[in-house]
């Protein structure tokens, strides 16, 4: 465009246009922040009252017999000893069982299935499996291993408990794998790396903090699962840590506490509930520490 | 990269390409032996052409500097000669490159050997996170089984001839990754060096560096060619003209001219090459 077809920009001609325009410029503003803000409340405020009555009445119900009594029938003290022992034997396998598949197929799809129609399938799968709903995993180790071996068992919760946590090890390894740069990947190989070693010790090393992070989430979220447990460990009251029988969890016994009609039980459903929520709390917090430390 | 078009470039395909001939046999009379030779070497981007019958040499224990402007192929050849692009599916190479002997773009060529012969620096620095000694020691533990002393006193040579030794010998156990820029870059040649290899190729090595550093590498470049045949990729002409012994002047995927630097720069016989380094494109 020429000079000469352009007036020159003077300051604004219609000062009561441009003062009509900024004020319904503010009110939109105000109404949009006041819109947000109500939300963010309205949030907080259910998240608030969760939290609170969780710590009231899980720390009401908090005592020593908790932790060194297993779960007894409803008037005599019991305690959680066999579900927090059961809990953790379960999520302890699962993630042992679950990381190292989960990290090596995450390997995989970063490493060696770039842009490969079949790294798609398999990205895509996983991803799938990372949304399923828990139950019907559940279900399906029911019909896996429940069925044909006759019995809910252990290890049978270790099995549902492993199928979800892969996905999310395998969705993090990738992620973290990719975000090293190629000129890293190819500083190894022009020093005439093979490949696979470049792999073990330049790739993981480099994104290892963020893989930790993701496992370490991955174990929150499994240590909550309730859905995928009542069809496959079903839950006991005895104390066992024999993986071929029925085995307790926490959730489990927070899931049939908590509906039962009788007091006692009532709050050690309240002080489970407590326990795994400062169990996530705690991972939560480990995983960000973990990220922020690798920065 | 950005692979070059074929449609300007056919017209003189079959000149220039008699004409790199040509000035790589000068270069050869100015020293001595050839220690990699590249034979009409074609290199494909999946469908796209990016160099075009490329023949020249490097000449042994001499410094190669590559010119040329942005996609012209340059970075793509120094990547040929060290297989990088095997990396990547869809890139092949057609034609010959000698080195003692073999045709290294053939299939069935042991890289990761080929790769300790002929080695690269690139153009950001890239240490590996680990300390500054495991850094230079995993190239040599790729390669060779060497005792602690004999580790010890080679990370000293590698380090001393990248003029870095005396600034990180008492922190060889520290973390790599807390040196500055410069030094990353004299650690990644001395990690490079320290694996003994025969060709050094070096892809824009200062072009994330200040001055200072930038100077420090080229005396370094200098020094470390009375032992490695170097290959440097630049775009920094007053470097390639401090740095090399012979230039080769790329254009759209075509070696324009290849004479060694002092008559390049004085007196090109191409008036490509006489438009690129007067400034008039690039």
């Amino acid at each position: 465009m020429s000079a000469t077809t352009m007036q020159p920009l003077g300051p604004v001609k219609d000062q009561a246009v441009a003062a009509a325009l900024g004020r319904r410029r503010k009110a939109t503003d105000r109404l949009v922040r006041l819109l947000s803000f109500a939300a963010t409340g309205i949030g907080l405020i259910f998240l608030a009252s969760i939290l609170v009555t969780l710590f009231f009445k899980g720390f009401g119900a908090m005592n020593p017999s908790v932790f060194t009594e297993v779960t007894k029938p409803p008037g005599s003290e019991g305690g959680l000893l066999n579900a927090i022992v059961g809990s953790l034997i379960q999520v302890a396998l699962a993630t042992a069982i679950g990381t190292p598949i989960g990290m090596l197929v995450g390997t995989f799809l970063a490493e060696y299935a770039k842009g490969s129609s079949f790294g798609n399938v398999v990205r895509f799968v996983s991803d799938i499996l990372l949304s399923a709903p828990s139950i019907l995993i559940g279900l399906f180790v029911y019909q896996l291993l429940v069925l044909p071996f006759g019995g809910f068992s252990g290890w049978a919760g270790v099995a549902a408990l492993t199928i979800i946590i892969i996905p999310i090890v395998v969705r993090t390894t990738e992620d973290m794998l990719t975000l090293i740069p190629n000129t890293l990947r190819e500083a190894v190989i022009g020093l005439g790396s093979p490949k696979w070693k470049m792999i073990v010790t330049i790739c993981w090393r480099s994104a290892i903090s963020g893989i930790i992070t993701g496992i370490l989430l991955g174990i929150a979220r499994i240590a909550g699962e309730t859905a995928p447990l009542l069809f496959t460990s079903l839950g006991n009251n005895a104390w066992t840590t024999d993986l071929t029988g029925p085995m307790p969890s926490l959730p489990i016994t927070i899931y049939s506490y908590a509906g039962s009609p009788f007091q006692d039980w009532i709050e050690l459903a309240w002080a489970g509930a407590l326990l795994i929520t400062l169990a996530v709390l705690l991972l939560n917090i480990l995983a960000r520490s973990v990220l922020g430390r690798s920065k | 990269m950005t692979p070059p078009s074929d449609a300007e470039t056919t017209s003189g395909t079959t000149q220039n390409a008699s004409f790199g001939g040509m000035q790589a046999r000068s270069a050869v009379a100015l020293n001595e032996t050839a220690r990699v030779t590249v034979r009409n070497l074609d290199f494909y981007y999946g469908a796209n052409k990016a160099l075009k019958g490329i023949n020249f040499l490097l000449p042994e224990k001499q410094v190669t500097g590559m010119i040329g402007p942005s996609g012209c192929g340059k970075s793509t050849l120094l990547r040929v000669l060290n297989r990088m692009y095997s990396l990547y599916p869809g890139q092949r190479a057609e034609g010959e490159v000698l080195m003692d002997g073999e045709n290294i773009i053939a299939d069935g060529v042991d890289m990761n050997a080929l790769r300790a012969k002929i080695g690269m620096v690139f153009q950001k620095p890239t240490p590996f996170p680990m300390s500054i000694y495991d850094n230079i020691a995993f190239g040599i533990r790729l390669h060779e089984k060497l005792n602690k002393a004999q580790m010890d006193e080679r990370i000293e040579w590698a380090l001393s001839r990248a003029a870095i030794w005396g600034e990180v010998k008492d922190r060889l156990n520290s973390s790599a990754m807390g040196l500055s820029g410069g030094q990353q870059q004299r650690l990644c040649i001395a990690r490079t060096i320290a694996v003994r290899p025969e060709v050094i190729l070096f892809d824009e090595p200062t072009s994330a560096l200040d001055p200072i550093s930038t100077l420090k590498i080229e005396e370094l470049i200098d020094e470390l060619k009375r032992d490695f045949t170097i290959a440097i990729v630049t775009h920094n002409m007053q470097q390639a003209a401090r740095c090399a012994d012979q230039v080769a002047f790329f254009y759209l995927g075509e070696l324009i001219e290849v004479a060694p630097a002092g008559q390049l720069f004085t007196a090109p016989k191409h008036p490509k090459t006489q438009e690129y380094i007067t400034g008039r494109f690039g």
